[in-house]
């Protein structure tokens, strides 16, 4: 049998999404929105204090408020005691210390909300207090936090010659601040107790079998006997690759034989997961007189906060994508993470790429700026392009369209602007004091799992008869988080059966892992098991004969599940060597802004970008995801930072950690480039990291462009720009 | 706690009624957890988002900043209530969906209801006037373009 015309719908067009006409009209089902009867409302007891020895806990206040019907603590955790992605080393409850402002000391049920969070502050907990370790830079020689110490990855890259010199050399330090995922929806879910004695948990999360198996750990269950069905995700932006209320949930739903229903608010969702990390970075940047790299030298240091997440790759990813898309014949790179008593800190959307290629943008400018060329020109000289070398050693086997890039956000004409001041009306400038500036920066990073992480997807096909007519059924486990990913599914199963009527299952932990909604990696990974499902599924009708598909199918559904996985990666050895990424994704930025540089306000006026996505699945999906990414840079470039003061965090609140709105975020003009990756299912790329990258350096050198200020810090605070 | 308000008013249309309220809770919980009403989004629940927005006697107001209370013998207005029938949708929530302004979608009840108010007040919106109207509603996936696009479009139906 094969595909003769493909029907509407396929790969390629702007499929509107299946989930959005209930989206729309309010009905659709998000992990806080769910209700079963007889449910109990759990609340957490976090800790007021950074550090501190537990001394003694008395439930019996809490046990006293009526409609309460548990109050539980680390002892009554059947399994293991600790969860974490790559090392088990945070507590579900604390045990007998708090390593961080806000960590679980003990959850409760009860029949209200209300009821359920008055109980928890009944709770009399004795605390004493300990000073805090909350430099990153003194971490490591500190009193250890964690027995192996609070050193938790070096990666060491070494490159040609680490001790090259050249003609020019510029140097400097640069920081991030720590930003968070602020997705709108608060983590949530629903925990009901099975009669088998084991628990089903409908919740929002981006990756359910890594849920499961850490779930299954600590009640001490077998996996099957935790099913996991993904609630309505109201966003994720990597903050939901961790556990938060999963097993508090399931525990006081099995401990108490009823179905249990958690629901952050905004202000305990700050303390509810991992947020990127902080990031101080020195750098030294060698070339010659005519603008060709020699060397970079760069040491970075990532603070990971109270407790390991997925800091360990997060350095790695630092290191590894230290020198931006470069052809740099010699590197020296040092990155590390350190525990502290700081928040801890994870997965964010561009995961240790986004804090390197604010310091290696910044350091190209300088380096413009010192051998007198255009900073555009020197990007091209050094542009990396397929077959060149990373400093990891590995060969770029894929297109790596950095001219390309720098040429189309380069030879956009300047916006028409629709005016007005930097802050608005209320700004009384006449125009004196605001200047404009002019900024772009380039970056990449890998998409997939990477350094020998074996990463697949599984996918369930179903191709049957109903009402006469076909139907083709998708069943993965793959967390729709906003993205589109369903809408992906749809399609690509329809380009490749010839069949309109598609249904995306729901996901949940009956079919195999799709592994996590994370690092670019969904479309390319999951949509590459459905297109080998629908492969399988061809072959099958082949192997049935030539005719009508109908006939074909008839009583006999055709049911085959596939694995897609991608190409192997490998470890990096003691100089950081080693192919360890499956492929890249690119992106290049422009920012205009206007400047009030009495106030210190800053306007963007536009965005250009250009990104090679390979294939655009769904265009206007990619449109989105862009424009959406590019919000996310802009709001690190300019307001976005969860102040930390002594371990204690001062912005849990929307009233307090901002996040661009409508007016704040200007209109962006983008080119997507697809230049097919000849790995890839369709040729495609991840399309959903590469704008958070390099839009907050193109953001910060057009600022600098326009008040000659050095702007080595991110987010860029007023009293920066006016100089005070 | 005492668990002893009645609420009484008018939601979509529909005369309702709710007992057994404890004294503290607000309209978006009444909705959400009471009412069987979730299409007003909790995403802060300190007015700072916008995804709880819904009418209160014809006035835009964020249904967390207001007691239940607050809320006896008044008309209000929720999303569920803007589509003109059952299987039908408000021409707003289809430009929406054809704008590509919907991605995890927890703001989208809120800014359809703020645009609603928007349109009603201003049927052929600047795009300044449109981001003014809708700088209380924060979203954290489109970077606003396609939710400008859908205002836009509906501004034209």
């Amino acid at each position: 049998m094969t595909v003769e015309a493909p029907p509407r719908g396929g790969i390629g067009e702007s499929v509107r999404r299946p989930d959005g006409i209930p989206k729309v009209k309010g009905d659709f089902a998000y992990s806080s929105d769910l209700w079963a009867d007889g449910m109990l409302w759990g609340a957490t007891l976090r800790s007021p204090h950074p550090r501190a020895r537990i001394k003694a806990i008395d439930l019996g206040p809490a046990l006293a408020v009526r409609g309460v019907h548990a109050v539980l603590t680390h002892e009554d955790l059947p399994g293991r005691k600790t969860y974490g992605l790559e090392i088990p080393d945070q507590p579900v409850l604390a045990i007998d210390q708090v390593r961080y402002q806000g960590e679980a000391i003990a959850i409760v049920a009860a029949d209200h909300p209300e009821t359920a969070r008055h109980a928890a502050a009944q709770i009399e907990v004795e605390l004493e207090p300990l000073t805090p370790v909350t430099d990153p830079e003194t971490a490591i020689d500190a009193e250890p936090l964690h027995p192996g110490g609070n050193l938790l990855r070096h990666v060491h890259i070494e490159h040609g010659d680490p001790e090259a010199t050249a003609d020019v050399v510029v140097s400097g330090e640069y920081e991030v601040g720590m930003q968070d995922q602020a997705f709108l929806g608060p983590e949530s879910g629903l925990a009901v107790p099975a009669e088998d004695g084991g628990v089903d948990l409908f919740v929002s999360t981006q990756w359910l079998h890594v849920d499961r198996d850490q779930v299954a750990a600590s009640l001490d269950l077998p996996p099957e006997k935790v099913r996991i069905t993904l609630g309505g995700v109201g966003g994720a932006f990597g903050a939901r690759e961790d556990l938060s209320m999963q097993v508090h949930a399931c525990l006081l739903a099995l401990h108490t034989g009823k179905p249990v229903k958690m629901m952050y608010g905004r202000e305990e969702s700050f303390f509810g997961h991992v947020h990127r990390h902080p990031a101080r970075m020195r750098y030294e940047h060698g070339a010659t007189r005519d603008g060709r790299l020699v060397y970079v030298r760069s040491r970075i240091l990532l603070d990971g906060g109270a407790y390991a997440s997925s800091s360990t790759a997060v350095c790695s990813n630092a290191a590894c994508f230290a020198v931006g898309p470069y052809e740099v014949p010699n590197a020296l790179i040092d990155a590390y993470v350190v525990y502290t008593d700081n928040p801890p800190c994870g997965a964010m959307r561009g995961f240790g790429a986004v804090q390197t290629c604010f310091a290696h943008e910044a350091q190209m400018d300088k380096l413009a700026a010192e051998i007198g060329i255009d900073p555009l020109e020197l990007r091209r000289r050094n542009a990396m392009s397929q077959g060149s070398s990373l400093p990891t050693g590995a060969t770029v086997r894929s297109p790596a369209p950095v001219r390309d890039l720098l040429a189309s956000i380069a030879n956009r004409p300047q916006p028409e602007d629709p005016g007005g001041f930097p802050g608005g009306h209320s700004n009384t400038t006449r125009g004196e004091g605001v200047r404009r500036g002019v900024g772009y920066a380039v970056g990449f990073k890998n998409v997939g799992y990477s350094e020998g992480f074996d990463d697949y997807s599984t996918a369930r096909v179903r191709l049957s008869v109903v009402g006469g007519e076909p139907l083709v059924e998708v069943h993965t486990a793959a967390a729709e988080v906003g993205q589109g990913l369903v809408t992906v599914q749809e399609q690509i199963a329809r380009h490749e059966l010839g069949v309109e009527r598609v249904i995306v299952l729901p996901a949940d932990t009956t079919v195999g892992s799709s592994g996590s909604s994370s690092a670019s990696r969904q479309t390319y990974m999951t949509g590459g098991a459905v297109k080998l499902a629908c492969e399988a599924v061809r072959d099958e009708l082949e192997r049935r004969g030539s005719g009508d598909l109908v006939d074909l199918v008839g009583d006999e559904p055709i049911d085959v599940t596939r694995e897609h996985h991608h190409r192997p990666t490998f470890p990096l050895d003691e100089k950081g060597q080693g192919d360890a990424h499956v492929t890249f994704a690119f992106a290049a930025h422009r920012a205009i802004v206007d400047v009030d540089t009495e106030l210190g306000l800053v306007r963007v006026v536009e965005i250009a970008t250009a990104q090679d996505v390979g294939k655009a699945i769904n265009p206007q999906a990619v449109e989105g995801q862009i424009e959406g990414g590019i919000a996310q840079g802009l709001g690190l470039a300019l307001m976005e930072e969860i102040q930390v003061v002594d371990g204690e965090v001062r912005n849990a609140s929307f009233t307090d950690y901002l996040i661009p709105t409508v007016l704040d975020m200007p209109p962006v003009a983008l080119e997507v480039l697809e230049l097919a990756d000849p790995g890839a299912p369709y040729g495609l790329r991840g399309v959903g990291e590469p704008p958070t990258i390099s839009s907050t350096p193109a953001v910060v050198a057009a600022v600098r462009a326009a008040t000659g200020a050095a702007l080595t810090r991110v987010p860029i605070r007023p009293d920066h720009i006016v100089g005070i | 706690m005492g668990l002893g308000v009645r609420l009484t008013c008018t939601i979509n249309g529909e005369p309702r009624e709710v007992d057994g309220l404890w004294e503290g809770e607000s309209l978006l919980h009444v909705l959400r957890e009471r009412l069987g009403l979730p299409g007003s989004k909790n995403a802060c629940e300190q007015g700072e988002c916008g995804s709880c927005s819904v009418y209160l006697d014809g006035e835009l107001v964020c249904a967390c900043l207001v007691l239940a209370g607050q809320a006896e013998a008044r008309d209000i207005v929720t999303v569920e209530g803007l589509a003109p029938g059952e299987d039908e949708l408000h021409p707003i929530q289809e430009a929406f969906l054809e704008a590509g302004a919907v991605q995890c979608g927890f703001c989208t009840p809120g800014l359809i209801v703020a645009t609603h108010d928007l349109l009603a007040r201003n049927a052929d919106p600047t795009d300044p006037e449109i981001r003014e109207a809708l700088a209380g509603n924060l979203c954290r996936c489109t970077g606003y373009e396609k939710i400008l696009d859908a205002v836009r479009l509906a501004a034209t139906r």
